[in-house]
């Protein structure tokens, strides 16, 4: 479209030749083929660029129109289908439905692809809609309402759990976190504690150190998980790549950069394939002005929306030419998300809104909803960002109220914190 | 103490998901007893239900598709039940294609409901995927003269009723008529560039010099032939616009109006065209044309009643042009053989305009915005 306004813009400009004023006769000769060019000129080009997006016949039967994945053959994929048409032999089986729906929703983290949790959910329908469905069942059912944002019906699943079995270091773990979100961290305390007996020594205190960390004792809470992290260098993959992201924010929020950045680069070291980490880690290279390194991590991560916003927001820094092109796509995501009437964006949708669409009051809508959820710092800093460039300091209480109430340690909303007082 | 370890990353969950959930996009179109539809089902979505990748590679083309439609169909359309008043309608496919979403190729099939009778409701039950994938969603667009109706089908929500009540089809054109009259007042642009070719209508021009019009017939026939061949031309394409025989991207179509208010003012101050002012409306007039039709387009034109809302929207328009005509012509003729007139209104009037669309153009062309209109 760019091209054809180009074409257009030299008939709107070039002026017509100048007429002298004596002469009508010759003003009219010489007017009257400039206005008929120029009309069959518009008209000739309005109908060579009538050719918009629209439901369409593809003519080759080689055309590709979708992909699936990006490997042709996947093993994990492999793997789910045995699996799931072992279920279909027998779907009342509680062993085989738990691993398949398990293996479903690890495969749609990784992928950040919401679809598999209702693959999930569809493998675990025999006890969806029980009162007081198996353990196994009930873990599975907190985690995907807890990935739809239902976080109450996940801690009430979780709890339930918890008092058939007191010993279940999962979903000790799982609620630790929940209530961490919600910023219930004398809760979440304690849930962490129950891990010290159930729990390998890393785990208990990853979940411990996270949520000291954000209520009073942020140093002291990541030089002890730093130092167990070091002891225990045997881990698992996943564990270390959980443990690095959790010390890598830590860092972020006390200001230690280089040891963020560090802890950042040797999550990605490990390999692993984590939408979660690569978003955290361009946050804190938009901190640090690094808008270019950004754009070299991301720039074929298009697919993921929390992505793509950051890609976005390093373009707009840069001034890159693809940014209209990204903004677009991010518009085009939000309202379909929104005709769904699907609320599990709303951050990101805040970020957008202030910082691509530079429009303050709306985002601070979605950023005071949004916070109505969850209460983790990204929650507090887009809150914050908006109420000050809304102008509406108000706005911004509840945010200072939870930072002062809980003693929350971090750089970058203490900087807010400053403007808005 | 292995699930431990496990389930850590699907504590994660307050991100943002990478796709989009699933959904499928149905419209509905209820004419009488028959009913146009359109549904748009995910290929991802499709090849988990029936598998579209016959040779596995990881990619569908569109053979793989073609290959798939019946089988499609089949599996599809018996999770889209409408009935009216208790009676099951019949649906047929019409057309396989496909489209582009956000989050990828869908599938597009265009089918026939036809209900034993005229429906006064409609109910729609709804069961896509409900066994595959719980979380998916249909998301309904039900057009019935004139008005949509959005609604959301799901697990928890498989079957909705409509209530099909008449429009009373004189209300529908007066809205429209006063949708149109509205647009021509809240757009300033076309307000400034007729005014902009309406300044000298009062005036004529020899010599080198403005001089007032001897007569009120001399103006009043200038203005008609101004207004008259930018009714005309815009009306031309407003209507190709609306009938979708042409389209144009929004802001080209804006930049290019911004455009005409320079050239039009520009032209009362260096004057290059007097006495064939209506060419310029004609011309120009093409183009507000397709101002005009995205709004429109914006209202959700009922295709059954597509006729009568554009002759309405016209008519509006037209009757807000009147208004404005029926304000400025006395007061300008009363005033054309004054200084203030020639010099002041007309000259500095047209440079006031030159310069506010000059800010326009640049604001559409690159996309941002200084002035609050």
């Amino acid at each position: 479209m760019l091209e054809s306004r180009r074409v257009i813009i030299p008939h709107m400009f070039s002026p017509p030749k100048p007429i002298s004023d004596q002469s009508n006769a010759a003003d009219l000769a010489m007017s009257i083929p400039w206005i008929l060019r120029f009309s069959i000129a518009f008209l000739t080009l309005a109908v060579s660029v009538s050719v918009i997006a629209a439901p369409f016949i593809p003519t080759d039967d080689a055309q590709v129109l979708e992909r699936l994945r990006t490997k042709a053959a996947d093993p994990a994929l492999l793997e789910l289908r045995q699996l799931r048409s072992r279920l279909a032999d027998n779907p009342n089986d509680l062993q085989r439905a738990t691993q398949l729906a398990q293996r479903y929703i690890e495969y749609g983290r990784a992928e950040g692809d919401p679809r598999y949790y209702g693959y999930a959910q569809a493998a675990l329908k025999p006890w969806w809609n029980l009162s007081n469905p198996p353990a196994s069942a009930l873990l599975l059912r907190a985690t995907l309402r807890q990935a739809r944002h239902d976080f109450n019906g996940a801690l009430a699943d979780l709890s339930a759990i918890l008092k058939s079995n007191p010993d279940d270091a999962q979903a000790w773990l799982t609620q630790a976190l929940l209530q961490q979100v919600q910023a219930d961290y004398p809760a979440a305390k304690k849930s962490c504690l129950n891990l010290l007996r159930l729990a390998p020594e890393l785990i208990s205190t990853s979940c411990i150190s996270l949520v000291s960390s954000l209520s009073g004792q942020a140093e002291k809470s990541y030089q002890l998980l730093h130092r167990v992290y070091l002891q225990n260098a045997q881990a698992s993959a996943d564990q270390r790549l959980w443990v690095l992201t959790l010390l890598a924010e830590m860092a972020v929020r006390l200001g230690h950069d280089q040891a963020a950045e560090q802890h950042f680069k040797q999550a990605l070291a490990l390999g692993m394939r984590d939408v979660y980490l690569m978003a955290a880690y361009s946050d804190f290279l938009l901190d640090q002005g690094k808008a270019q390194e950004v754009v070299t991590l991301l720039q074929d991560e298009t697919r993921a929306d929390a992505l793509l916003l950051r890609l976005a927001l390093a373009e707009k820094i840069l001034g890159k030419k693809t940014l209209a092109g990204h903004v677009d796509e991010l518009r085009a995501r939000f309202a379909a998300s929104a005709a769904r009437a699907d609320s599990v964006h709303q951050r990101e949708e805040a970020r957008y809104t202030l910082h691509l669409l530079e429009q303050p009051k709306p985002a601070l809508l979605l950023a005071e909803k949004n916070w109505g959820v969850q209460h983790e710092p990204d929650d507090a800093r887009i809150l914050l960002e908006a109420a000050v460039a809304a102008g509406d300091i108000k706005a911004a209480q509840p945010v200072l109220e939870w930072m002062s109430h809980n003693n929350v340690e971090d750089k970058r909303l203490s900087r807010f914190k400053k403007v808005a007082l | 103490m292995a699930r431990v370890i496990l389930l850590i990353a699907l504590c994660y969950a307050t991100l943002a998901h990478a796709h989009k959930p699933s959904d499928s996009y149905i419209t509905l179109t209820v004419e009488n007893e028959h009913i146009a539809g359109q549904w748009d089902i995910a290929l991802r979505d499709l090849d988990y239900a029936i598998g579209l990748d016959a040779n596995n590679d990881g990619s569908i083309t569109w053979g793989e598709l073609r290959a798939k439609h019946s089988e499609i169909a089949a599996y599809a359309l018996p999770h889209l039940q409408i009935s009216s008043s208790g009676k099951n309608c019949a649906s047929q496919v019409q057309a396989h294609l496909v489209d582009q979403h956000s989050d990828g190729v869908y599938a597009i099939m265009r089918f026939s409901v036809e209900c034993p009778t005229p429906p006064q409701a409609l109910e729609v039950n709804y069961s896509l995927f409900a066994e595959l994938d719980p979380q998916h969603k249909g998301l309904l667009n039900l057009q019935y003269q004139g008005s949509t109706r959005t609604a959301i089908f799901g697990v928890d929500q498989p079957t909705q009723r409509f209530e099909l009540t008449q429009l009373n089809p004189w209300r529908q054109f007066l809205d429209f008529i006063t949708e149109g009259v509205w647009h021509i007042w809240k757009g300033f642009d076309h307000i400034l560039f007729l005014l902009a070719l309406l300044l000298p209508a009062v005036l004529s021009r020899s010599a080198g010099r403005w001089s007032a019009v001897a007569d009120f017939r001399g103006a009043f026939w200038n203005v008609l032939k101004i207004v008259t061949a930018f009714t005309v031309a815009h009306s031309i394409t407003l209507s190709l616009a609306a009938l979708s025989i042409i389209e144009l991207p929004s802001r080209l179509v804006e930049t290019t109006i911004a455009a005409s208010i320079i050239v039009g003012a520009a032209n009362n101050i260096y004057p290059v065209i007097h006495n064939r002012l209506w060419m310029v409306a004609f011309a120009f007039g093409l183009i507000h044309g397709f101002g005009f039709a995205s709004v429109l387009a914006d209202l959700h034109l009922p295709q059954n009643t597509l006729l009568r809302s554009l002759v309405g929207f016209n008519v509006g328009v037209e009757l807000g042009q009147l208004a404005i005509v029926a304000l400025f012509l006395p007061l300008a003729y009363w005033l054309r053989g004054t200084q203030l007139y020639q010099r002041y209104i007309l000259v500095a009037g047209s440079l006031a305009i030159a310069i506010v669309a000059t800010i326009w153009m640049a604001e559409r062309l690159f996309e941002f915005k200084v002035l609050p209109v």
